[in-house]
């Protein structure tokens, strides 16, 4: 077993144990932007496409890189987008409640 | 500068990243510090994206430069939607995470069987990623066509289904292993990505419209664990920890929505939900049910002191959150208490009713989460349901034999006045009968929700003082 991959399955554990805590604490009011915020946080395997497209090692692996970035881009701008108009919209009534 | 210290810089963006895209779900947590979040996870995007540009690996950025802009082109259209669309928008971007994972595995699956350096162990790696990415992209697709109404919500089912289904994912499963045994095979590869592929159209297309919101939520998780995948392929941590923040966040939800219909989540893993039996319902007898006219209904809500509104994907298909906000302000000038008991799974996904509401305008405080708003029920004065059926269906509680049976819903049944506005008498979308619609308490409002919470605000303010 590569000593990678036990590091990799190290941080993984980790990282969904935090992830855990952290999305059982996020109110119900809260899931719909939850979702298209994580999904926005996700579409990090942008870097992965750049890399991949612009390392130009076979046309293949370009051309499918090219096609993984404009997907997962789309995926980072349009998710921080709606999130953010989302949350706009939940709003406080009036002063305080008690 | 050395390509060591490059390295290190570049790997150091990236832990600045992972911090804050931590922080940004950790802001999530309450509408107050939500706007942060959003900020967090940006400059984390930014971040990561601006030192990936500089890796000195890239030797050409015409096509990264010409995708990104394509990538932007795409991405702002779909975040400025509607808010009664973003279930199916969602659903596409679950659908592009998943595809462009799916992707770059086979893009490195090819560079590396050219280089000849694939292993057994990361062919186990990339085919893994592979299934789960390809499922996911065609699986969502398939979601996303449902929610549009490009293809039909219910369900659609034949004999022998999970057989079929099972056996497809087994066939993917087993050319994987083939090809960890043989991991230079380019025969068996691309086989192993269409079978994946149509495994995907198998797990979505049998399920109905109104389980929706578990699905859209477990094709959340497998898109995000296949990033994490993608990240073990790659050896990269950053997308290690984006892909599990995902794919536990989506597994959550999964598991919310599954308590919330009372399903256990073998019965969601293998598609077999969405096909309950309209059954024992058939058989009841024919009942009277009580209905009243705009004015009534109006006179009714004005000598109320409180009142809970349960809206349902009713009060989305009829576009009626805009109306139902001028009757929440017209009862609250009134004096009345309003507040809008919202069950996890109303409408296509988690959270949907809550967007919808706010979007309208309706404060947050005033949406309130269903065991809280249970607690209220018996002292609340009337109980208005719009849109909204079986997560209001007493035989929930009651019958035994109803397929609904054991499901925690809104308990309107103990409000003192129970009114539903709903186009006709037709069951929901399970089939069941809502034995809550013959109570002495309920009050049938007949008609379109839009325009008949319309009419109760013009009575409201032309009316009774």
């Amino acid at each position: 077993m590569p000593a990678d991959f036990l590091s990799n399955l190290y941080v993984f554990i980790l990282a969904g144990f935090v992830g855990f805590e952290l999305i059982k604490r996020v109110s119900p009011l809260l899931h719909t932007p939850l979702m298209s915020l994580t999904n926005a946080l996700d579409a990090i395997v942008v870097v992965a496409a750049i890399i991949i497209a612009g390392r130009q090692e076979t046309p293949l692996a370009t051309v499918l890189g090219a096609i993984a970035v404009a997907a997962s881009f789309s995926n980072m701008v349009g998710g921080f987008l709606i999130t953010d108009r989302m949350l706009r919209m939940f709003k406080t009534g009036k002063p305080k409640q008690p | 500068m050395t390509p060591e210290a490059t390295q290190q810089l570049l790997d150091i963006a990236y832990i600045a990243a992972t911090v804050l895209f931590i922080l940004a779900i950790k802001w999530l947590s309450s509408p107050v510090s939500a706007k942060r979040g959003v900020l967090a996870g940006e400059i984390a995007a930014a971040l990561a994206v601006g030192a990936t540009l500089c890796n000195p690996e890239l030797v050409a950025y015409k096509w990264v430069v010409i995708t990104l802009i394509l990538g932007a082109a795409v991405g702002i259209p779909l975040g400025l939607v509607h808010m009664t669309a973003v279930p199916q928008r969602t659903a596409l971007s679950h659908a592009f995470g998943a595809l462009s994972a799916a992707l770059i595995g086979i893009a490195e699956f090819y560079v590396g069987v050219q280089q000849g350096n694939v292993t057994r162990f990361q062919m186990g790696e990339i085919g893994l990623e592979v299934i789960i990415g390809s499922l996911t992209f065609t699986g969502s697709l398939i979601a996303a066509g449902k929610l549009q109404e490009i293809l039909p919500q219910r369900p659609i089912v034949y004999r022998g289904q999970n057989l079929v289904s099972l056996s497809v994912l087994s066939a993917a499963l087993l050319l994987a292993i083939a090809l960890v045994v043989n991991p230079a095979n380019t025969v068996l590869f691309p086989i192993m990505v269409m079978v994946a592929l149509v495994f995907g159209v198998l797990l979505v297309t049998p399920i109905g419209g109104a389980d929706m919101p578990t699905v859209i939520s477990l094709l959340n998780s497998y898109a995000g664990f296949s990033a994490a995948l993608l990240g073990f392929v790659l050896n990269s941590k950053v997308l290690v920890v984006a892909g599990a923040l995902d794919g536990s966040s989506g597994f959550i939800l999964s598991v919310i929505m599954c308590k919330a219909m009372n399903r256990s989540f073998t019965n969601v893993m293998f598609g077999a939900f969405g096909q309950v039996q309209a059954g024992t319902a058939a058989a009841a007898e024919q009942r009277t049910v009580r209905s009243a006219s705009p004015e009534e209904a109006a006179g009714i809500l004005a000598a109320a002191s409180s009142i809970v509104i349960v809206p349902g994907y009713g009060m989305a298909v009829a576009q009626a959150q805009h109306k139902v906000r001028e009757l929440y302000d017209a009862l609250t000038k009134k004096g009345v208490t309003v507040k809008f008991g919202i069950h996890p799974v109303a409408g296509r996904m988690p959270g949907h009713m809550n967007v919808l509401l706010a979007e309208a305008d309706i404060p947050y405080e005033r949406l309130v989460e269903m065991e809280e708003i249970n607690s209220d029920m018996p002292q609340t004065d009337v109980a208005l349901i719009i849109g909204a059926n079986d997560v209001t269906n007493p035989a929930a509680r009651t019958d035994a034999a109803s397929p609904i049976y054991g499901m925690p819903i809104v308990d309107v049944d103990k409000a003192h006045t129970v009114m539903v506005i709903k186009r006709g008498m037709s069951p929901g979308f399970a089939g069941i009968d809502n034995p809550l619609y013959y109570l002495d308490k309920t009050l049938m409002l007949f008609g379109d929700a839009k325009q008949f919470v319309g009419s109760i605000v013009r009575e409201l303010a032309g009316g009774h003082g």
